[in-house]
């Protein structure tokens, strides 16, 4: 890699958080502060989701890998089904179908009519999709372990337990980084879905503003930025951490 | 739930169908041309490179639904845009048409992209976006051709532009096609955005049988339906193309287990 390379691998991503900096401090008139807002909606959002999505993929390998015949086809049945499915399909379904089944429950039950609000209606969504991903990076990763592994610490009269701790769990972190990663880049973008269902999220908030203020460009710029300099952290979080574990690589 | 609806508006969703599919084809298509040159110039660098790898990091780093709005709805705020053709082709290539071309009526400025028409705006922002991705996937292909490979081909005398065109560029796109499926796949999926910007694509249908009906599954439940046949067709044909152009590639099982997964973004 030459000089210039390296410095504009500098310079690009250090400008694209000037530019953010600049157009929140001085671009967008007032609207500075519901602007963060919608971008913290948008982190709890993409946080939240990931940990859904990621309990729903422990729970969907488990399945893969150590269920029975039921079990596994329900497991199969369940990512099959969400990777055929577009992500906005998926919202719009839970959000709308989803409202209408917990009001019939709700009224049969007794209850008052509970809303579905969109922010829990994106997580479920969201969390629920990605979880079909993550199910299988985690059984490729837990199937790339060689069995030897866990016969060495057999071998070696470690507990169970420990086992599992000091010899399959490094391994299989360091396994399932890649893989986690791209789902994490790839949910994040698919946050700006949830917008559709009137979530006030920063690209439901920038599209309001834009339209009241007239000047839909600048705010749809401050949007793309975020998610750019989003994309730009993680890259570089997801680097460091890659670096970090790469002593546990087998 | 009540699915004579669907059935009974099967020529919606037909045209839906059709929406979707010609959308995705031609986004394909179009971000195909802009990757092969942005693919080449991001492996040689330079000033042109430079670009290149800004244009791939800006429309892989943000969604795909915020490029759509910034082309429909933010172009619109500059007025220099909407004074020129850009905004709409003037009304004498509006005027000369065909009448009767088959069952349709077409005119000159069908052709003409017009940014005030939510189709062109779909196109323009999904094949922008598609010929990101695609120009990452096939640099990384162009990257991990063997040295060997081009060399032998330039000790036979090829020229240059002939190793690009005859051995880099289709031994690359062969290696690539796995990934590509999954580009394929994504903007199938991708290309439901298209509902919010007034389009009627299958979801566009969806949503208009929903709102009709005032009912909550059956239009989705339909459109999800119809996702799930394209998307697992698509599977199906490009596992049979896989298996024809990379059976010299084939080492075990282990080819075959690798089911499609989605977009490598990071990297």
């Amino acid at each position: 890699m030459s000089k210039t390379d390296k410095a504009f691998q500098i310079v690009g991503p250090l400008s694209v958080f000037a530019l953010l900096g600049w157009m929140l401090t001085y671009g967008v008139g007032g609207y500075t502060g519901s602007l963060l807002k919608g971008a913290g909606i948008t982190l709890a959002l993409a946080v939240l989701s990931l940990l859904l999505a990621t309990t729903l993929g422990l729970i969907g390998a488990w399945a893969k890998v150590g269920g029975g015949v039921a079990v596994r086809f329900v497991a199969n049945t369940y990512t099959v089904i969400i990777r055929g499915v577009p992500d906005l399909v998926m919202i719009l379904l839970i959000y709308y179908g989803g409202q209408r089944s917990v009001n019939l429950i709700a009224s049969s039950m007794g209850f008052e009519p509970i809303d579905v609000s969109p922010f829990l209606a994106g997580l479920c969504s969201i969390g629920f999709i990605y979880g079909a991903y993550l199910t299988e990076t985690f059984r490729g990763a837990w199937l790339g372990i060689p069995r030897g592994q866990i016969d060495a610490g057999k071998a070696l009269g470690l507990p169970p337990m420990l086992s599992f701790r000091k010899v399959l769990m490094p391994q299989l972190l360091r396994a399932v980084l890649t893989g986690y990663a791209n789902v994490w880049q790839v949910l994040v973008k698919s946050t700006a879905v949830v917008s559709v269902i009137g979530l006030s999220d920063l690209v439901g908030l920038a599209d309001k503003i834009g339209k009241s203020t007239r000047e839909p460009f600048v705010f749809l710029v401050v949007v793309m930025l975020f998610y750019l300099a989003m994309t730009i952290i993680s890259e570089r979080g997801f680097k460091w951490l890659e670096h970090r574990t790469d002593r546990w690589a087998v | 739930m009540n699915f004579d609806l669907a059935f009974k508006h099967w020529d919606l969703f037909a045209q839906g169908v059709w929406m979707t599919l010609h959308l995705t084809a031609l986004s394909l298509l179009i971000g195909g041309l802009i990757a092969v040159p942005t693919a080449f110039a991001m492996l040689r660098g330079g000033i042109a490179g430079r670009f290149a790898y800004g244009y791939v990091y800006v429309f892989r780093g943000t969604p795909l639904i915020v490029q759509t709005y910034l082309l429909y709805y933010g172009l619109s705020q500059f007025e220099v845009i909407r004074d020129t053709w850009l905004w709409r082709p003037p009304s004498y290539l509006r005027k000369a048409c065909v009448e009767d071309f088959f069952y349709w009526k077409i005119c000159v400025s069908d052709f003409i992209p017009s940014l005030r028409s939510a189709w062109w705006c779909a196109l323009i922002a999904f094949s922008l976006n598609s010929g990101a991705y695609v120009a990452e996937i096939l640099r990384g292909a162009l990257k991990n051709t063997p040295k060997g490979e081009l060399e032998a081909a330039r000790a036979m005398g090829l020229t240059e532009k002939q190793v690009r065109k005859l051995i880099h560029l289709p031994s690359a796109m062969r290696r690539a096609l796995p990934q590509y499926s999954n580009e394929v796949i994504f903007m199938l999926h991708g290309s439901s955005v298209a509902s919010v910007i007034t389009l009627q694509d299958i979801l566009g249908t969806g949503r208009t049988i929903n709102a009709k009906y005032y009912v909550a599954y059956e239009g989705f439940l339909s459109a999800a339906f119809l996702y799930l046949c394209i998307t697992y067709i698509l599977v199906f044909l490009f596992k049979r193309v896989e298996r024809h152009y990379l059976k010299h590639l084939q080492t075990g099982a282990g080819q075959e287990s690798q089911g499609w997964f989605g977009r490598t973004v990071s990297g």
